[in-house]
């Protein structure tokens, strides 16, 4: 039973991680439709970006803040340089021009920081807390709760702002641009929040993983799967399906053989291309359309 | 008062000018060029003319350019947001201006009870005469200087059509000018106090709507 708790408390965190990057995927998407494919190494430059700031002295939470804005405006900034450009093009050529810039970042983080795996300490501590005879490790507790605070947050502004109305809105161009939305404009915003949102599963993520360029490759597969669980177009189902997937993939890994490992981005495959093909509505949204 | 007027040539040679709180028909057969006519004002379709709002030309028209501009254009296919609910999509009508007014929220659910019971539903799942209402909802929220609209009526039931007239007839009344295309000549006569019959690209006859609708042209057309 307490081997059980710790699993679900250790599949939430890495639930928590997929979920903010599935979430950062699902905001391209809709103000978009185009899928990023960077969206995991753009993390795993932010995650490096803080381990800098670190590095010169910084001390965690305001290296944090820091990075987030930072990548907000690389966001904004890649929007406006790479993808604005292509909007009157067909969607694929913007998704291969992501793919392009997923291998350059990696690239790039290979050249200014070298491949090796650096340790990454992060705000919380590997102790654990004890409630009610389990014994919850710290670093699980606060990746959950940082991370489900930036999706509770995203959420916020969705749902009771007027720039979080129009990022709804942007999902149907042709009526946004009826209501007088500047279209392009809060795609770039929806940039710059999917790059912040990344950069925080980049930054909770490091201190488990460790900080490579590597590091976020799989975990943008699980990301995929998340989003996929819930439906491609909803932020909500994007961070359940990222908490569903990753005590899911915790508990498999548990209890059966491999599946913790070597066979834990094969498994999300399956969930991935299973979703898909049998529920691409996502396993709640029964008849969410697809994106005009 | 000063006169704010639009004024357009394209398709083969359309020149209108709709004057502040006009409300003008554009009748004609389907193809004659009404929808063309809405498109090129608010420049979703390239013409050779040129249109002019309160006396400034308007280079670049985009369609939401001209919303922020006060030209709210309805589409044929309404412009609903399908996937948002009744109330966003009410709300986004008024994203052109500052702040959502809740007196105007208030004016449309007293115009159409029926948004209100559906305010929290996705706009997908309404009817077509609901969405139209909505869609009409959004122009009040929205405050135009002058609407657009694009064969409301089309597809709906003879009570919603009367109900929606109405809501037309309140839209201008509060100032707004309308310009509206429309296939059927009595409904639209009745209630615009100009009208403008296009065939094939031109404006075939064009005055006062009581002229109008004595005209030959009318009765020969397929749809009327």
């Amino acid at each position: 039973m307490t081997a059980l708790v710790q699993h679900v408390a250790s599949g939430v965190a890495s639930g928590g991680i997929y979920g903010s990057l599935a979430l950062a995927i699902v905001l391209i998407y809709r103000a978009t439709g185009v899928i990023n494919l960077a969206q995991g190494e753009l993390a795993t430059l932010s995650a490096f970006g803080c381990w800098t700031l670190v590095d010169h002295g910084w001390a965690f939470w305001p290296a944090f803040g820091a990075t987030l804005a930072l990548s907000f405006g690389g966001g904004v900034a890649l929007h406006a340089l790479l993808l604005q450009p292509l909007r009157n093009s067909p969607l694929l050529r913007s998704v291969l021009v992501t793919a392009g810039l997923a291998l350059a970042v990696n690239g790039l983080d290979t050249w200014i920081w070298g491949g090796a795996s650096r340790s990454f300490h992060g705000p919380f501590s590997a102790s654990a807390v004890t409630a009610g005879g389990v014994a919850l490790s710290k670093q699980d507790l606060g990746v959950a709760g940082v991370s489900l605070a930036a999706a509770l947050v995203t959420g916020l502004l969705l749902v009771r702002t007027k720039l979080g109305l129009g990022l709804r809105a942007v999902v149907s161009p042709v009526e946004a641009r009826f209501a007088g939305v500047r279209v392009g404009a809060l795609a770039a915003v929806g940039w710059g929040l999917a790059a912040a949102l990344g950069a925080v599963a980049g930054m909770l993520a490091a201190p488990s993983l460790q900080l490579d360029p590597n590091m976020m490759q799989r975990v943008l597969l699980y990301a995929f799967a998340a989003a996929a669980l819930g439906g491609l177009l909803s932020p909500v189902g994007a961070v359940v399906g990222g908490i569903v997937l990753g005590v899911f993939l915790d508990l498999a890994g548990a209890y059966v053989h491999r599946i913790g490992g070597e066979l834990r981005p094969a498994t999300a495959l399956a969930v991935l291309a299973g979703v898909l093909l049998l529920r691409p509505n996502g396993l709640l949204g029964g008849t969410a359309p697809e994106r005009a | 008062m000063h006169v704010r007027y639009g004024e357009i040539r394209a398709l083969r040679g359309v020149t209108l000018s709709v004057e502040l709180g006009d409300f003008v028909a554009i009748l004609g057969a389907n193809g004659a060029g009404k929808t063309t006519t809405l498109r090129a004002i608010s420049g979703l379709v390239k013409t050779t003319g040129e249109v002019f709002l309160e006396g400034s030309k308007l280079f670049r028209r985009t369609p939401d350019g001209m919303a922020r501009l006060g030209v709210a254009h309805v589409p044929e296919g309404r412009g609903t947001f399908t996937t948002l609910s009744v109330l966003d999509n009410l709300r986004l009508g008024a994203w052109t201006r500052r702040g959502t007014s809740t007196r105007d929220l208030a004016h449309v659910f007293e115009l159409f009870p029926l948004l209100y019971e559906r305010r929290e539903r996705r706009a997908g799942t309404l009817s077509g005469g609901e969405q139209q209402m909505l869609a009409i909802g959004r122009v009040l929220m929205a405050k135009p200087i002058l609407a657009l609209l694009d064969e409301p009526s089309r597809g709906l039931e003879p009570v919603v059509v009367h109900e929606l007239f109405e809501a037309l007839r309140r839209i201008n009344e509060g100032g707004t000018a309308i310009v509206l295309a429309e296939h059927k000549p009595a409904l639209a006569l009745g209630a615009a106090r100009r009208a403008f019959v296009l065939e094939n690209g031109r404006v075939a006859v064009g005055g006062d709507a009581a002229d109008v609708r004595g005209h030959e042209l009318l009765r020969v057309g397929p749809e009327s």
